[in-house]
């Protein structure tokens, strides 16, 4: 090469520059393409009368929905509606997460149980459920199990406190009296004691050697400080149980037929995706440190907490939070049933009677969005704080 | 094995003066995985201070040997007592017995998400229930001893194989262990590193620890031990003092096993 024309084209070799510009290309791309859509969709939208912007959800909805946690009525705006599918949303989420996550590690260390019949059905059970797709397991809960349930007047039901049929789940719903306030202030107190005494037990082990049974100190704490409330200040709850009256239940807490499918499906599907994670997780630990622990005559609560855990953790935490968002997503299969959640109410009902999609469906990606973003942003702080140190 | 059955309460120190005496007595000791015969009538005794070195082909037994010693592995005929404790299926015996062998692994062990001062610390609080201070205080005595004070805050991670093991050899010094088993310490380290190890081993045998070793080190069977254990398919074939055993050995497959070793 000739050093004069090196020298006037060298700096597409550089590999900073060259960086630069491809990063330019892309935006420039990405911005013609955006354009032409937008422009698209306001050509169209105005074609067809539909006036864009967001003042849409002022409007009253004019539709009644099967769940609300929050009062409503079909005179109350489109805006609510928004607020009651996100609620309904996290509803079915927070119970399948709770759910998913006791049975996945049941399952997840039943598999590794030295019993051949224990590991055996856990097997089964994750991979029968880890390999049916769920919208399938959604609709064999609802239509084939709980369309299948008697009518009311037939009800499976339990202590005659909780019952089940083909209009869903009964349960008894707690009602609050005046001693509630005593109630909730022994509850607030065990915690905060339990805290204090966690504290004061470290300390003192730290300097004295003992050990204290903090956890079931605590344990004690938070079941006797409340009963005691409740002895002194009377009953915190009533319980509407209930009842039977003609052909429906009345009172009570129904959980609705699709809320039970949904919820049901969501966390044993997710569940044998946990039980692998909690499985490997473990496995992860080598034997060497259940070994080196037992040389050093640590028992096998103490092998299980101070050395198994916190290393298995470290491998559950990062996946098992990434299940518990794909749980939040898959929640929006309720669209197919009907379950009320914010896809297939915003996305759907309400965009469907007026014709907002871009914002509808722009308003339900925006907390999805949200919702993993946060997510993300926990599992790193997470990971930097517990990564382990190498060199 | 039917005296212990007895223990009432602390675990029975056996009286008779011929264990008193020993630190391990291994008597007719049998094991099996399975249908394979692992450890053929394993009888051994360790006396108080004494320095024992096992050695053998791969698959003869050595590892499964030391480690019924503190019930890594469970034993299946036979009586091991420990420091005059018997070994049982009783928990009680065991976590006594496993207080007093301290255990050095060939892959170190160490606890990664710990610093080598918590590694050294967590037994002696936990098992122990000594206080954190004094703990920390036998520590860094046990750190500067096997020469390394100055890495006590770090993680496992960022220390060389030698230096790993050589807090492995301080984490089970922490405890005050009366015996130390060692299963081959420096076979997984760059030969670079074997010597700082090994001088460890050296000093702790000068000091008056009982400790059975296995190792292929057999300079390190010279210096230090007082009988040579040669084991071969489950049993022991062979057992003398170094200068007997590496000059005159009996048996024909010990020579022919040091004729391997020794030639390279
Ligand atoms: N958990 C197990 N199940 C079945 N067989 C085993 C098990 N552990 C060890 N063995 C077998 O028992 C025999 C003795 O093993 P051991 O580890 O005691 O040998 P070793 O003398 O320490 O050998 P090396 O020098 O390779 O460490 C080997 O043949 C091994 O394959
Ligand atoms: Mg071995």
């Amino acid at each position: 090469m000739k050093p004069s024309r090196s020298a006037f084209l060298s700096w597409i070799y550089d590999p900073k520059i060259r960086g630069i510009i491809a990063q330019v290309v892309t935006l420039v791309v990405l911005g013609l393409l955006v354009g032409w859509l937008a422009h698209n969709a306001v050509t169209n939208l105005a074609a067809r009368g539909i006036a864009s912007g967001f003042d849409f959800l002022n409007d009253p909805a004019g539709f009644g929905i099967l769940q609300t946690l929050i009062p409503y009525t079909e005179s109350d705006t489109y805006a609510r509606v928004f607020v009651i599918g996100l609620l309904n949303t996290l509803l079915v989420s927070a119970l399948g997460i709770v759910a998913a996550t006791i049975l996945g590690f049941i399952m997840g260390v039943a598999r590794l149980s030295k019993n051949a019949l224990v590991s055996a059905l856990a097997t089964v059970y994750i991979e029968t459920f880890r390999n049916i797709p769920p919208l399938l397991q959604i609709f064999f809960w609802y239509f084939a199990v709980l369309q299948a349930m008697p009518s009311p007047r037939q009800s499976l039901g339990w202590f005659d406190a909780v019952f089940l049929n083909i209009r869903g789940l009964y349960l008894p719903r707690p009602i609050p009296t005046e001693a509630v306030t005593a109630f909730v202030v022994a509850v607030v107190l065990a915690f905060a004691l339990w805290w204090v005494i966690a504290r004061w037990a470290k300390r003192r082990q730290d300097e004295t050697g003992q050990p204290f049974p903090v956890f079931w100190t605590g344990l004690g704490l938070v079941v006797l400080l409340p009963y005691l409330a409740s002895l002194v200040f009377g009953s915190p709850f009533t319980w509407e149980l209930p009842q039977l009256r003609g052909f429906n239940f009345v009172g009570g807490w129904v959980m609705i037929p699709e809320l039970v499918a949904l919820w049901v499906a969501l966390s044993i599907y997710t569940s044998a995706f946990i039980a692998e994670i909690v499985r490997a997780g473990i496995l992860a630990v080598p034997h060497g440190q259940t070994e080196a622990a037992m040389a050093l005559g640590l028992t096998p609560q103490q092998r299980l907490r101070l050395v198994i855990l916190p290393q298995a953790m470290r491998v559950i935490i990062p996946p098992l939070t990434s299940q518990y968002l794909n749980l939040t997503k898959n929640s929006s299969l309720a669209a197919a049933i009907g379950y009320p959640d914010l896809v297939g109410l915003f996305a759907g009902t309400v965009l469907n009677q007026t014709g907002q999609a871009i914002e509808t469906i722009a308003m339900a990606m925006a907390v999805y969005l949200t919702i993993s973003i946060m997510i993300s942003l926990f599992m790193n702080w997470y990971n930097k704080r517990m990564a382990l140190v190498e060199r | 094995m039917n005296e212990t059955a007895t223990a009432t309460t602390t675990p029975n120190r056996i009286a008779s003066h011929k264990t008193a005496e020993a630190m391990i007595v291994m008597e007719h000791v049998n094991k099996w995985y399975g249908d394979f015969h692992v450890l053929k009538d394993i009888n051994l005794t360790v006396a108080r201070g004494e320095r024992i070195v096992l050695c053998g082909p791969s698959g003869s037994g050595k590892s499964t040997t030391i480690r019924c010693i503190n019930r890594l592995e469970a034993h299946q005929s036979g009586r091991i007592v420990v420091d005059g404790i018997e070994l049982s299926d009783d928990v009680r015996q065991i976590e006594a017995i496993r207080k007093e062998v301290g255990m050095v692994f060939q892959h170190f062990n160490l606890f990664p998400h710990l610093t080598v001062l918590e590694n050294c610390t967590l037994a002696p609080i936990w098992v122990k229930k000594m206080p954190k201070k004094e703990a920390e205080v036998i520590a860094m005595h046990f750190l500067e001893r096997v020469r390394i004070p100055d890495q006590a805050n770090k993680y496992p991670g960022q220390l060389s194989g030698g230096q790993q093991q050589r807090v492995a050899i301080a984490r089970a010094l922490c405890m005050k262990p009366k015996v130390m088993l060692f299963d081959e310490p420096t076979s997984a380290l760059d030969p670079e590193m074997v010597k700082e190890v090994l001088d460890t081993m050296i000093e702790l045998a000068e000091e008056g620890m009982t400790m059975l070793c296995v190792t292929h080190e057999m300079g390190f069977a010279r210096t230090v031990a007082d009988r040579v254990i040669f084991m071969d398919k489950g049993e022991i074939v062979e057992e003398a003092p170094p200068e007997v055993f590496f000059t005159n050995p009996q048996n024909e497959r010990t020579k022919q096993f040091l004729g391997q070793i020794l030639n390279h």
